[in-house]
């Protein structure tokens, strides 16, 4: 057992520190080259620097790379090359605005490096009844995931601390289910996303320092994505996702296409109060941040908090989940 | 608002436990060996397609329940 607490506590201080230590001085640096925007969601005319991604990504490579040094597993390999295409599309699209295909074409096209490792079971594990072997079915299923989780993650950075302290939930929630499942290798594989995501959010938090961007908000989801095939636990990631699914089930149901986020009505708009209330645009898109402010105004904290509370009930409804894995009707 | 999206997760979890019932004890066992070689590509593609039915299926029940249980809630 020491020899898989070692590395756990090795890698996890290393992802939380470096994203720790080396965002103030990008937020300096960002600030100084004036890549910043402005915070729709404040009164007054707020610029906030961006992106925080390539912290997050550095935090996550140093780990994976000393995990690998201990395990030589190639899934790990897998999460460091899908992981760090994700964090150059995003950065792409930070610095140049591309069309609404370059994220879900760009991820798919990530997500191949798990396929040559072989980094994937192809038998897809489902709660009270069992396997299912779905071999080709299973290829399509991981060039899909990887663009759905990207953009799902990137769907719910609408607000100050939401995409970071989400992750923080639903990737400490998915390792909690593996730790379950007894995969303890992928476990502490997947702890590094749970200490970056916490340590970017002290930076992300109300009111945020930094963004993370297209770049900080597709790592997280890639690398969320990338667990979930490894470790054999798509079904349980989907369902401590279910919030930010749900939210771009309801953009898409409602906008009826894909579409970049920059092209469409913002759905909320502020009181005199500063506080966050539904606009009265028809037009306007249905999300998860429209529908929590439905029943009246609130401030941007209480929204961003009622989201948590919601990626809670969803994490207990995963490691639910994840016990029921080992019973069968 | 809260507690219908509390029962709108709740719903999404349900259907995909059911879904993951119906891969399981439907699609997974489903074989046909009058193809020769190709018996387990054809196989294979109606398990694709009986699962895209299945996911088109679901996602026409979570937009009727999203709108029934926000209409509701919208109500009250």
């Amino acid at each position: 057992m020491i020899e898989l607490i070692i590395p756990a506590i090795i890698s996890c201080l290393l992802a939380f520190f470096i994203v720790y230590f080396t965002t103030p001085p990008l937020i300096k640096i960002l600030t100084k080259k004036n890549y910043a925007v402005k915070d729709m969601n404040k009164k007054e005319n707020v610029m906030i620097v961006r992106p925080g991604g390539p912290s997050i990504i550095l935090g996550i490579v140093v780990s994976e790379i000393v995990l690998y040094g201990f395990f030589q597993l190639n899934e790990i390999l897998a999460i460091i090359i899908t992981t760090s295409a994700a964090f150059v599309i995003g950065y792409i699209d930070d610095r140049k605005v591309m069309g609404g295909w370059f994220k879900p074409v760009t991820l798919a096209i990530a997500a191949l490096p798990i396929i040559f490792l072989g980094a994937y079971d192809s038998d897809l594990a489902f709660p009270l009844f069992g396997d299912v072997q779905i071999p080709l079915l299973y290829l399509g299923l991981i060039v899909f995931m990887i663009p759905i989780t990207g953009n799902t993650i990137n769907s719910i950075d609408v607000l100050n601390g939401v995409a970071s302290g989400f992750m923080v939930i639903a990737s400490f929630t998915l390792s909690i289910c593996l730790f379950i499942l007894q995969n303890y290798e992928i476990a502490i594989v997947s702890l590094p996303l749970g200490f970056v995501s916490l340590a970017f959010y002290k930076y992300h938090k109300i009111p945020s320092k930094i963004f993370p961007g297209d770049s900080g908000a597709l790592t997280f989801g890639a690398m969320y994505g990338v667990i979930a095939i490894i470790g054999g636990v798509e079904i349980i990631a989907a369902i401590a996702l279910l919030p930010a699914v749900i939210n771009s089930f309801l953009f898409l149901s409602s906008v009826k296409r894909v579409v970049e986020h920059r092209q469409i009505k913002n759905p909320t708009k502020l009181t005199p109060d500063f506080k966050l209330m539904t606009t009265d645009d028809k037009t306007a898109p249905v999300t998860l941040v429209r529908l929590i402010l439905a029943g009246g105004p609130l401030t941007e904290k209480q929204v961003g908090f009622a989201i948590f509370k919601l990626a809670i009930f969803s994490g207990a409804l995963a490691i639910i989940t994840a016990f029921m894995m080992g019973m069968s009707l | 608002m809260k507690s219908g999206l509390y029962g709108f997760l709740f719903a999404m979890w349900a259907l995909i436990i059911v879904g993951g019932g119906i891969m399981v004890i439907l699609l997974g066992p489903f074989t046909i060996q009058q193809f020769g070689d190709f018996h387990w590509i054809i196989a294979s593609g109606i398990k694709v397609t009986i699962a895209l039915i299945l996911v088109v299926i679901w996602i026409l029940i979570l937009s009727k329940l999203k709108n029934w249980i926000f209409k509701k809630e919208l109500n009250s």
